[in-house]
């Protein structure tokens, strides 16, 4: 689904990422764990094409190289950009905000499909977006590139935040949503959460991926990854 | 008393038309476009050179001269602004206040400073009996007119998937790249419309204004503290400073005739001071 190769990415001279590697494949949630700085943000960016610096190496999705395609191409190819701050428009409508994107993708959900796994947001869908609560965004921020029918999600700490109930619950519709082969690349800082939802992880360190680990050895070291990323 | 608040109705039409041109083409382009008075100034010029040498008549104007400086604007932003747009601002700074000079300087050379006469469409050269005070009839049809253009501006913006694009590029222009959307397709025409609104703001000052080529040097000042005042980048916020800067200004002249120049900057101030943003914008689109 997704595949990097030897990318390397620059705020200037600074390098931010170092020869990152790493493959997604598909239906797989994979999460992106490190220390604040170490990089992930600006490598979920630069698979988004968002990335402004200088950068190199390979990105490849659905067995394409997309590393010098803009942003709006990479989307429209089903890639679903779920941001840090959730990207919900103050200007546009809850529904607004689910519509703006153009339909991609082979499975794109209806807005009922929506509406029917996201209740609250049929109630608010005339109230302007930023006027829902934190964890009503966050839902509406995953279910904008749901109804995209966006095929790999990456997803920038939906669960920042956000109260242990909407955590559960963005976990579930995760699992739903992989269920249904969607893939998920998540940025993820709660470990605990982390290993409930995903498949692998590659945990980052100063813009490398320092390790690769199985949802066993995240458990098994919790406490030592907790002290590492220094929660 | 009325009657003067009528007049600063009038006075806020031209502002609302070049505001929400001004207004649109930051929101979209992140440029703030130093040359749209002197687009106001062509729109202007243009309908006294097509009525003195072609004898095209106002009514013709109306419609030519937009049309044709939205095309202008269309090509300026695919030659130049497109290019100045990724690098630092000040390029773009530079480049629309340079076209300003050049623009004044290459009608001047042609007309001289001296204001042209246009004479006021035939149809409306009368007085209007508004039940309280007769008023020239020409003033209510400029006044018309701007109510009408902000009102479709907003139908479009509210109503179409269009005005929902532009609206979420505008807010968000990054994010929404990154949602699907060729915001960059988006931007050529944006920008040509905001011209083509000062080109309307222009036609329409022609028969009730100096036709000269400094008249959009005086008024983009005030324009600029209406943007400031409504907020940058709110479109709302910018037709309704538009229109209440129009009134104050007069009602100022009015009153306090000593102030009159300054009474919109003194405002401005204040509303900075009260809300940094503007009065309708929002503090992150800072």
């Amino acid at each position: 689904m997704l595949r990097i190769d030897g990318l390397s990415a620059w705020y200037g001279e600074a390098q931010v990422l170092r020869d990152v590697s790493l493959e997604v494949a598909k239906g797989e949630i994979v999460t992106l764990v490190g220390r604040n700085g170490a990089g992930k943000t600006t490598l979920l960016r630069n698979v988004m094409g968002l990335h402004e610096g200088r950068s190199s190496g390979v990105v490849e999705f659905l067995g394409d190289d997309v590393s010098g395609h803009a942003a709006h191409r990479r989307a429209k190819r089903g890639l679903g950009y779920v941001p840090d701050d959730r990207g919900i428009y103050a200007t546009l409508s809850v529904e607004e905000n689910l519509t703006l994107p153009p339909a991609v993708g082979p499975d794109p959900w209806s807005l009922d499909k929506v509406y029917e796994t996201f209740p609250r947001l049929r109630e608010r869908r005339r109230s302007p977006g930023t006027k829902l609560s934190g964890g009503e965004q966050q839902m509406l921020a995953l279910a904008r590139v749901l109804r995209m029918g966006a095929r790999l999600l990456l997803c920038d700490e939906p669960t920042e935040g956000l109260s242990p109930l909407i955590v559960q619950q963005i976990g579930s519709i995760l699992r739903d949503v992989k269920s249904q082969g969607v893939t998920v690349l998540l940025i993820e800082q709660n470990v605990h959460f982390a290993q409930t939802v995903a498949d692998r992880h590659y945990l980052l360190a100063e813009g490398r991926i320092v390790e690769t680990l199985e949802n066993s050895e995240v458990r098994a070291r919790e406490n030592e990854l907790l002290e590492y990323l220094g929660i | 008393m009325l009657q003067q608040a009528f007049n600063g109705l009038v006075g806020g039409a031209f502002y609302a038309l070049l505001a929400l041109g001004l207004s649109v083409i930051f929101g979209m382009l992140g440029v703030v476009n130093f040359a749209h008075g002197a687009f106001y100034m062509l729109g202007a010029f243009t309908s006294y050179v097509l009525l003195d040498s072609y004898g095209v008549n106002f009514w013709a104007a109306l419609v030519v001269v937009p049309v044709a400086l939205g095309v202008v604007g269309i090509v300026l932003e695919r030659l130049f602004i497109r290019r100045l747009t990724p690098l630092d601002p000040l390029y773009n700074f530079l480049f629309t206040f340079g076209l300003t000079l050049i623009l004044q300087d290459l009608v001047k050379r042609e007309y001289g400073v001296q204001s042209q006469p246009y004479p006021r469409p035939s149809a409306l050269s009368g007085t209007l009996d508004l039940g309280l005070f007769t008023y020239p009839a020409y003033q209510v049809f400029v006044l018309g007119v701007s109510v009408l253009v902000c009102l479709l501006v907003w139908f479009v913006l509210v109503r179409t998937r269009v005005g929902m694009v532009v609206r979420a590029a505008t807010e968000r222009p990054e994010l929404t790249r990154a949602l699907g959307i060729d915001v960059g397709r988006w931007v050529t025409p944006v920008f040509g419309f905001g011209i083509a609104l000062a080109g309307l703001a222009g036609v329409l000052a022609a028969p009730m204004r100096a036709v000269n080529p400094l008249m959009g040097a005086d008024l983009i000042i005030v324009v600029f503290a209406v943007v400031v005042i409504g907020g940058l980048g709110s479109l709302f916020g910018s037709v309704a400073a538009g229109f209440t800067i129009g009134l104050v200004s007069a009602l100022g002249n009015y009153y306090v005739p000593a102030l009159s120049q300054t009474l919109v900057f003194i405002l401005m101030a204040a509303v900075l001071l009260w809300r940094p943003a503007g009065l309708f914008g929002r503090e992150e689109a800072l």
